[in-house]
């Protein structure tokens, strides 16, 4: 039994993980309506410029700090030269305009830092804790640990953002409706570059967790991914859904591995995490969280 | 108009002059990859290729007097890019393609009825179809010095050595953890066999492209509880392994990688949790190599090079290009003592290729005595080595730690005889007599 337990638990460690990057995408889907399928190689750019920085020489937080300024130019000019002339546009626009920034960030910072991979050690060793191993005989992991704590401040920070500042009720007021938030003075194009700068900044953390855990990569840009059934179970407009998204796909992909996997030839984590939510969205298409629309005929 | 006839004339012969120049040149092309999730691999490889080939230029002004020419075409390790790319290449140059290395084995099974019928040689050195080692039935293929069911043997022997005798694997359990693709499927069926051979159990666990979430496989890999684990990974897939490992408390040196999982690339990313780790080998680290210091000399040193960062020269996958492209030249260089220090035809380098022999004493004048085991390929075998080393990560490099050793051919050749008679019997292929071959 002890054995389910960490299967469950590492399962559900991994999918706070899939959350951080989930997070990315609900942020900016829910003030602008745009599924940013760019969000993985925005994981990947932030995390290779990070280590970048750091391997000049770059102290911690400077490197973490000039990294966000780079987010927070790229997502100002995602909004200038992407978004801004496609406002109108159908969303289909929107979303194609992101597969191509995809490509156009892959191949940008390979094309300034390499396509080396690289270890990135933010002082947080992926091993067992002791005492839990020795008091249960079950693995978990402290940098596990510490990425769910760091994903839970991450999105209590990001509610109270949403929630109490009035940048945050403007930007619920542009994801309500963007033309009634325009007529009442709130500037979409503004709103939109923090919602991008914030995304950015998830990126970031993201990238450096999963770039300490995994190596920062090319593979990187494939966690997003691991995020689309996320979103599809939590739903795309709302934070505490990734997060619940995430802890769902995480352990149940992890326990579908373990016991379904041996008798059906293994390697199922891959796709199990698609049928478990093409099966949710025959249920509820709109997420667990997701806002139910209602349109008028 | 008198000195405009001149002019013309002058242009005319500049023009000649200028054709018999290209025409004196072989192409090679480099279809690989250099972005994407398993650059590392490509770039590195590609990189010692391209640079062997420039400094054979430099040095020597090409093969027999023959230019070495290339381009390079992007794969992103993609099968239908692949193809594309050998589509576009295999005509290039004064004599169409010499060969071609796809660095893919999921590439090599798309090209392997394509090279056939355009008659371009497809060699995979270290991958790709293991029975194409059989040159009856696959003529136009070449699994250069090691396939991967030999190595799987060379591994087991290994394994085999620390615990103290081939008798002593029976009842140990092993696992074989595998990108699922074809090449990580490769070796399932030569695991199988030596199982039974050998008394000991293996479990295949298979991991989903790209590798980069492991924990539900080595949490079974806890549950089994394995003497040894066989790791078949590539790219991401390697240092998340090895992580993985660390995370279940499983000793880092009682993994055996294959070659693909045992470069530079797999272990720095994976920090501490590399330590230990073993991995085998067709080829070593090291720049003190005469043939790595000649790549410095005629090509860094004059400011040219594939590689951005020199650092990497004389890693496991830069080494690893070099091998390739000694392995293209010396191929080249059989042809021409054949067919003439000219261009030649891919069916022409073929014959190169099947009869290349590249012995000890020449290696040493190649200045890479100990940096390649030595080769001999023939019709039946276009395998033409098959031992390999094993080498240890010690956390900051890799050390050999093993002398070459041999596959357990008594197991593989029939295995390669069978499975290759199969596939000449599917695709109704009559095999080659050998015996008449010259």
């Amino acid at each position: 039994m002890s054995f389910f337990f960490e299967v469950l638990i590492g399962g559900l460690l991994s999918g706070v993980m899939y959350s951080l990057v989930a997070l990315g995408f609900v942020l900016i889907y829910k003030a602008s309506g745009v599924f940013n399928f760019a969000q993985g190689a925005m994981v990947f750019f932030a995390a290779l410029t990070f280590v970048g920085f750091l391997e000049m020489g770059v102290w911690f937080w400077f490197a973490f700090a000039l990294t966000l300024g780079a987010m927070v130019v790229l997502g100002l000019a995602t909004e200038r030269i992407v978004l801004r002339p496609l406002v109108n546009q159908p969303q289909i626009s929107l979303f194609m305009a992101t597969i191509g920034l995809t490509f156009v960030l892959e191949g940008l910072a390979q094309l300034l830092w390499g396509s080396q991979p690289h270890g990135l050690d933010i002082g947080i060793q992926d091993e067992p804790l002791g005492w839990i191993s020795d008091a249960t005989g079950m693995n978990i992991s402290k940098f596990d640990l510490a990425a769910a704590g760091i994903a839970a401040a991450l999105v209590t920070s990001l509610a109270l953002f949403f929630s109490r500042t009035r940048i945050g009720r403007a930007l619920r007021a542009v994801a309500d409706d963007h033309q009634a938030a325009l007529a009442v003075g709130i500037p979409l194009q503004q709103i939109w570059g923090i919602v991008w700068t914030v995304a950015g900044f998830v990126a970031l953390v993201a990238g450096m967790l999963w770039g300490a855990r995994n190596g920062v990569q090319f593979a990187l840009t494939f966690l997003a991914l691991k995020a689309l059934p996320v979103l599809i179970l939590g739903g795309f407009e709302s934070i505490p859904g990734a997060i619940v998204g995430g802890l769902i796909i995480g352990a149940s992909e992890k326990l579908a591995e373990v016991y379904l996997g041996p008798y059906v030839g293994g390697g199922i984590e891959g796709w199990f995490p698609y049928v478990l939510a093409l099966l949710f969205l025959l249920v509820r298409p709109e997420g667990l969280f997701g806002e139910k629309h209602i349109d008028r005929v | 108009m008198k000195s405009f006839t001149k002019a013309l004339l002058g242009l005319a012969m500049l023009g000649a002059a200028a054709t018999t120049h290209a025409q004196n040149e072989q192409f090679v092309p480099m279809v690989g990859y250099w972005v994407g999730p398993y650059a590392a691999g490509g770039s590195g490889i590609f990189g010692g290729m391209i640079d062997y080939i420039n400094m054979v230029n430099a040095r020597d002004g090409g093969v027999g007097g023959v230019k070495l020419t290339y381009e390079k075409c992007e794969t992103e390790y993609n099968n239908a890019r692949g193809v594309e790319c050998y589509e576009r290449l295999k005509k290039k140059g004064p004599t169409g393609a010499t060969l071609v290395h796809p660095l893919s084995t999921g590439i090599t099974y798309s090209l392997i009825e394509k090279g056939t019928q355009d008659k371009v040689p497809i060699v995979s050195i270290g991958y790709g179809r293991t029975d194409a080692s059989d040159g009856r039935v696959f003529p136009w293929v070449f699994p250069l010095l090691t396939n991967y069911w030999s190595q799987n043997t060379a591994k087991i022997k290994f394994i085999g050595s620390k615990e103290g005798g081939m008798d002593k694997l029976k009842g140990k359990k092993i696992v074989n953890i595998y990108h699922d693709s074809a090449y990580g499927k490769e070796t399932i069926p030569v695991l199988d066999a030596q199982a039974k051979k050998y008394g000991f159990t293996v479990t295949h666990i298979p991991v989903p492209h790209p590798g980069n979430e492991q924990g539900a496989q080595w949490l079974q890999v806890r549950q089994i509880k394995p003497d040894w684990v066989i790791l078949r990974g590539w790219g991401v897939m390697n240092p998340v392994a090895l992580k993985g490992a660390a995370k279940v408390g499983f000793p880092r040196d009682r993994i055996i990688g294959v070659w693909w999982s045992g470069a530079e690339e797999d272990t720095i990313p994976a920090g501490d949790a590399a330590k230990g780790y073993i991995a085998a080998g067709f080829n070593v680290a090291g720049s003190n190599f005469p043939v790595i210091q000649d790549i410095k000399k005629y090509v860094y040193a004059k400011g040219k090079g594939e590689m951005e960062d020199p650092t990497r020269i004389g890693s496991i996958y830069y080494n690893r290009g070099v091998v390739h492209g000694i392995v293209t030249v010396e191929a080249i260089r059989k042809a021409q003592e054949k067919y003439g220090k000219k261009p030649l035809t891919g069916e022409q380098i073929r014959w190169g290729l099947e009869n290349l022999t590249i012995s000890e004493a020449r290696l040493k004048e190649l200045g890479a005595a100990g940096f390649m085991q030595p080769l001999k390929v023939s019709c039946l075998d276009h395998e033409g080595g098959g031992a390999v080393k094993f080498q240890q990560w010690d956390g900051k490099e890799w050390k050999v730690i093993t002398d070459w050793i041999t596959p357990d051919r008594d197991l593989v050749r029939p295995m390669i005889e069978q499975s290759a008679a199969g596939y000449a019997k599917e695709k109704n292929i009559t095999p080659r007599d050998c015996s008449k071959e010259s």
